[in-house]
């Protein structure tokens, strides 16, 4: 079911006209309360004035998530703080986490967007909507709660953890919807067959996934090992959270809640638009945003945009599914998780060398981080004889990475001069989850 | 008497570097053991020139440290390592490695104590007589 058809189904034209027009708002918003856009378009030499139509996009200034973090904690905020009613945080590149402050109008076109996207899935009034996205700091479980209690059906906010209390609530309490990452949907299968529960016993039907890439096949097994119909849910919290983008009836793309959040793609290299149908990253401009509304801002998710009609009568235009990142940023259990993160906690922390590597694996369809670094020599003259100060250390490295980023990984300490010497960031990352 | 500890992957290849970066400059090995994990493992190592093996094996980038170890001789008989172990059980001294080896002919066992001051004690008390370097 189209849950607001009047913009959903909006004619292209009229779509464009309303863009335009908050876009001149938002750019003049932004213009008056926040001074490192006006700088940047001062700069720039460009006026509210100059923006009249959403051709006119073209001319502003790019957002990245370094001038999010240069402007922490509430740089980039454009209403005062008196009109925040909510904060969220999301991982930043390093040390700093990046934060989004939300006003009630806000809170209200995040709803409004999440019951879109769960209309789409087919979920209605009558239903029971289990939220298995962490609850916190993170946008996953809230956003998607606030959609499924706005829509009026039944939520039940399970979280993340306990895996086997889940699949005896979705049993017990006639649970018919989920949101979660796909990976935790198999894992919640595999847990499933392991208690001797069958799909047939369950009332389930309906799979909201996100926050992580995942592949047509993940699609076709999730569907039948659960018994249900799997839909694509795309967001950042930077742009609001889940909510952005979401799959209807024909599983083909995901339509772009155009109204509120305007895509461009773009070459990253270049930063030059690219048309319809090629790959490039996504870059989002939030026209209504009240807290902290951003211009141009780069996702570094790679994808492209599809136009034309769709079958579903839906009007907004599609987006591909994410094919890769023009940044080094990793996915580990939906958490966003940057290299340089690692790197700022192994520098902090005198007894290792800045020598490391990353390896991401995916067990019983769960990621695992695994994190190896190097001991320097010189600890060693204090004379040790036993191997009680390497565990000590694999503790203390284990629980300031826990805390910076939010997920627990397991440390490895490695001898001086056994992580292989290599160029470029990526290489720190050995990536063995094979996504087919 | 001084000890040489490596901390090493378990990994093929690792030990025959360290000992040849020993033998290489004519030290000679007099005990060696490992404890391992799945992934590391501490190398222990008595040799002659022991300063001498710290100074080449950070000079290769290895992890070594010089530590003391205690080395008791004892009867070169059934029990006789029990008899020295019992000893040290017997005054609550417990013991975080150990490993034996030949010296000179004599049978010694090398270990690490977790109270000094008691087992100076308890070596004193019984007469037990360690390895001179």
């Amino acid at each position: 079911m189209i849950w607001n058809p009047a913009k959903e189904s909006m004619s292209r034209e009229d779509l464009r006209e309303l863009q335009g027009r908050r876009l001149h708002k938002i750019v003049t918003y932004v213009y008056h309360n926040v001074p490192f856009y006006r700088n940047k378009m001062q700069a720039m030499d460009v006026s509210p004035d100059d923006i009249r139509t959403i051709d006119d996009i073209v001319k502003l200034p790019f957002t990245t998530k370094q001038d999010l973090r240069d402007n922490y904690p509430f740089g980039l905020q454009a209403a005062p703080q008196s009109e925040i009613i909510r904060i969220h945080a999301s991982t930043g590149t390093t040390g700093h986490p990046t934060i989004v402050g939300y006003t009630r109008k806000d809170i209200g076109v995040w709803s409004e967007c999440m019951s879109r996207c769960l209309s789409s899935f087919g979920v209605r009034k009558d239903d029971v909507f289990s939220v298995a996205y962490g609850y916190g700091l993170f946008t996953g479980g809230l956003g998607v709660h606030y959609g499924v209690e706005n829509l009026g059906a039944a939520v039940v906010p399970t979280s993340t953890g306990n895996t086997q209390k889940h699949v005896r609530l979705l049993k017990d309490l006639g649970i018919t919807g989920i949101a979660c990452t796909p990976s935790f949907a198999l894992h919640l299968a595999e847990t499933m067959e392991q208690e001797g529960i069958t799909p047939d016993e369950l009332k389930l039907r309906i799979g909201a996934f996100g926050a992580e890439p995942w592949t047509e096949n993940m699609r076709s097994e999730i569907e039948s090992r659960l018994g249900i119909k799997a839909y694509n849910i795309y967001g950042l919290s930077e742009i609001m959270g889940p909510c952005v983008s979401y799959e209807c009836e024909a599983q083909h793309g995901s339509h772009i809640n155009e109204d509120h959040f305007y895509p461009e793609i773009i070459d990253p290299t270049t930063l030059e638009p690219l048309g319809p149908g090629k790959t490039g990253e996504l870059v989002f401009t939030t026209l209504t945003k009240e807290g902290m509304p951003l211009l141009r801002y780069r996702t570094r998710d790679l994808t492209s945009i599809m136009e034309g009609e769709c079958s579903c009568g839906r009007n907004f235009v599609r987006m591909a599914p994410i094919c890769g990142r023009s940044d080094d940023m990793l996915i580990i259990r939906g958490i966003n998780v940057f290299p340089s993160q690692v790197e700022s906690v192994i520098l902090s922390i005198p007894e290792c060398a800045p020598h490391f590597r990353l390896i991401v694996d995916r067990v019983d369809n769960l990621d695992r981080l695994t994190v190896q670094v190097e001991v320097r020599p010189e600890y060693f003259d204090q004379g040790f004889d036993t191997l009680a100060p390497i565990t000590e250390l694999e503790r203390k490295v284990a629980s300031k990475l826990k805390s910076v980023l939010s997920i627990s990984a397991k440390v490895n300490v490695k001898a001086p001069n056994t992580i292989e010497r290599v160029e470029g960031k990526t290489k720190f990352v050995i990536d063995n989850r094979i996504l087919k | 008497m001084k000890q040489v500890s490596v901390f090493i992957e378990n990994k093929s290849g690792t030990l025959i570097n360290i000992l040849e970066i020993l033998s290489g400059a004519g030290i000679q090995l007099q005990a060696i053991s490992i404890a391992d994990t799945v992934d590391y493992g501490i190398c222990r190592m008595i040799c002659d020139k022991a300063d001498k093996a710290i100074e080449l094996l950070r000079a290769g980038g290895i992890a070594a440290s010089l530590s003391e170890v205690f080395a008791v001789k004892m009867t070169d008989a059934p029990g006789g390592a029990a008899e020295v172990v019992k000893l040290f059980a017997e005054a609550g001294v417990s013991l975080a490695y150990i490993y034996s080896f030949l010296y000179d002919g004599t049978p010694v066992l090398a270990f690490r104590p977790d109270n000094e001051v008691k087992a100076r004690e308890v070596l004193l008390a019984n007469k037990l007589s360690c390895v001179e370097e």
